[in-house]
């Protein structure tokens, strides 16, 4: 009977040491194969978690429990133009959405345009949003400097305007205090009342780069229109969103008398869906840059089973001595499983110990990555080196036990 | 001690049947020093692989201090050559890179013992087989010929076995040296140990009180050996 002790854990452990310090070359380049999978599976999966989370944030950021509502596309008989290009939701819409939805937090009407902004010699081409004050609740929006556009603004159709870091950085230049500047829209003086806290972003739809005005002040000095070009609901939690939306859905219908929502003029998307969407993206993202590493795991296991293969061969003198001298067959299968198990794990380690380490640095260098190391992948990538250095070590060691002892000392 | 009972060993290749040993029958007793000798092909390592339990035979019975040998499994034989049968085999069959204490402690392994004992024991036997304390720490190649076959005598008493099955012992040793290896054979017979040398050689074979020659699978003679070198002859009298 296999009798385990700790005289039996001490000698395997002796022999195991013995055996990969006998061929030292080749033991660390075995460990540097896994070394590699593992440090790959590490650093792969937490620069696709990363990924996911930024997205996730950036997402986020824009508002938490968020609906937008837009509007539909214009139709002019049977042609139909763009989505969102349509004039059909207006200020009542607003009001009569704020009376009469249960469960929502704040609502934010916004018409939208490009203008050219000029203050002081200084010009640049941005947004400019006219809105209510509820906005900054609905798109989380936080203050640094001054304040957000208040009900009194709404009220008088002040001309004050509030910007956004970029557009402070375009107008006045990095680090001045923009309250009480004059900036000029459309020809029309505007008051900077307040700057918003930097969102971090780029691109087209900046959410640093723009300006907010209060809703009255822009219909009344820069588009006379009474249409909006979005409206931006809050719901007060995740949960009802689905509930808000309906609701929503069964005002907007009735208000424009239409009876099948198929026609509906308007669109709603909720944020949920985009987180969704970007998290089944990145997700394959992970998956792909995980299976990529998966391999490189795979090709180390392979490896490690290759060495063992090679060490049975080589040591099938050794074999057969310790089979005549009474060694038993489960020890000698122990032993290699043992040694194939424990290149794994010096392996997997020190793979771990490279991959966080990689995780951390490449950031540094490469500014737009960022990782998450998450424990998940570790233990992963612990189990799976775990496992590819007894299922790699297996057969070696299988095929070392059933040597006969008479052919195992006559090889040559 | 030993009892052996038409021994039979065939190996079957295709439709050829061939009897490495047909009807053997014989006993060892204690304290004996036995050769068994025969040209190549004889037999002699298929007798040896079976008395040395690595092998079980097509028919017959093998009886080792009372116990029927020819009927045990893998594990069952393991066991038994740990406790009754230590070997030294012609090419020494040390650990390479490895230290001679390692060397001897090897059958140790996975037994309940302490480092401690091991490590005594293992001297205990090296100095038995007469090896110099001196080199107890070196590496097993970077002994002599000599010395490695006295460290494979260590290690093949470590377990204090019934029989000490030596196959062809000087095969790869020169012949001073070779005498040496079989003068410390003599000196563990002297001690009471039994020992059975397989060998080709007659002048080997000649170190041992019996000699079982055989030819063909079948035991040609056995006959008690009165060649004994004469020094040795001197120190038996």
């Amino acid at each position: 009977m296999l009798y385990v002790s700790c005289f039996m854990i001490q000698d395997l452990f002796k022999e195991t040491l013995w055996a990969l310090t006998g061929n030292k070359v080749r033991s660390s380049l075995t460990i540097l194969g896994i070394v590699i999978g593992i440090a790959s599976v590490i650093t792969m999966v937490s620069i696709g978690q990363g990924a996911q989370s930024s997205i996730e944030k950036n997402i986020q950021s824009i508002g938490s429990n968020l609906i937008m509502i837009s509007p539909g596309a214009q139709k002019s008989g049977m042609i139909m133009g763009g989505r969102g290009g349509a004039q059909t939701l207006k200020i009542s819409d607003v009001e009569a959405i704020r009376n009469e939805t249960e469960g929502i937090i704040g609502v934010a009407p916004e018409i939208s345009d490009r203008n050219q902004i000029t203050a002081k010699g200084n010009n640049t081409n941005t947004r400019v949003i006219g809105t209510s004050p509820d906005y900054s609740t609905v798109r989380n929006i936080e203050i640094d400097l001054g304040v957000f556009i208040t009900d009194q603004h709404i009220k008088k159709s002040s001309k004050v305007a509030v910007l956004g870091p970029t557009t402070r950085d375009d107008l006045f230049g990095e680090g001045i205090d923009p309250v009480g500047k004059v900036i000029k829209i459309k020809n029309v003086d505007f008051e900077v009342v307040g700057m918003t806290v930097s969102k971090g972003g780029s691109g087209f739809n900046n959410a640093d780069d723009v300006i907010y005005v209060p809703l009255t002040a822009y219909q009344h000095f820069l588009s006379d229109s009474d249409y909006v070009s979005g409206i931006n609901i809050a719901a007060e939690s995740q949960e009802i969103m689905t509930s808000v939306q309906e609701q929503i859905t069964e005002i907007l219908l009735r208000l424009h008398k239409i009876e099948d929502s198929v026609d509906a003029d308007f669109s709603i998307t909720n944020q949920t869906d985009i987180i969704s969407t970007a998290s089944s993206i990145t997700g394959t993202l992970t998956i792909l840059l995980s299976s990529i590493a998966g391999i490189s795991l795979l090709v180390g296991g392979i490896g490690i089973m290759n060495m063992m293969l090679t060490t049975v061969t080589e040591r099938t003198r050794e074999i057969g001595l310790r089979k005549a001298v009474g060694i038993k067959k489960i020890y000698i299968n122990l032993q290699f499983l043992a040694e194939a198990i424990m290149l794994t794990f010096i392996g997997g380690t020190l793979g771990i110990f490279l991959g966080w380490i990689a995780s951390i640095i490449i950031p540094k260098f490469a500014t737009s990555i960022s990782t998450e190391i998450s424990f998940g992948s570790i233990i992963l990538a612990f189990s799976v080196s775990a496992g590819v250095g007894i299922v790699f070590g297996f057969y070696p060691a299988r095929r070392a036990a059933n040597l006969s002892p008479i052919e195992a000392l006559r090889y040559e | 001690m030993i009892s052996c009972k038409n021994l039979t060993k065939i190996y079957q290749n295709g439709d050829t049947k061939t009897f490495a040993l047909n009807n053997v029958s014989f006993e060892i007793s204690e304290g004996e020093f036995v050769s068994i000798i025969g040209p190549s092909g004889s037999g002699k390592s298929t007798l040896m692989h079976i008395l040395g339990a690595l092998d079980n035979p097509t028919s017959g019975e093998y009886f080792l201090d009372g116990r029927e040998v020819s009927k045990l499994n893998d594990d069952e034989l393991s066991e038994l050559r740990k406790n009754k049968i230590g070997f030294v085999f012609q090419s020494f069959n040390l650990l390479p890179r490895t230290t001679v204490l390692r060397n001897v402690m090897l059958p140790l392994l996975y037994t309940k013992t302490t480092n401690q004992e091991r490590l005594e024991r293992a001297k205990q036997c090296l100095h038995y087989a007469g090896m110099e304390e001196n080199k107890f720490q070196n590496l097993s190649n970077q002994l002599s010929g000599g010395q490695m076959q006295r460290v494979a005598i260590a290690r093949a008493l470590i377990n204090n076995p019934s029989i000490i099955l030596a196959d062809e012992p000087t095969g790869n040793l020169d012949t001073k040296t070779s005498r040496t290896v079989m003068e410390a054979l003599r000196e563990l017979n002297k001690k009471g140990h039994t020992i059975i040398l397989i060998t080709h050689e007659m002048d080997v074979a000649n170190y041992a009180n019996r000699i079982i020659f055989v030819r063909d699978g079948i035991i040609e003679k056995d006959e008690i050996n009165n060649h004994i070198p004469y020094n040795m002859q001197q120190e038996t009298k």
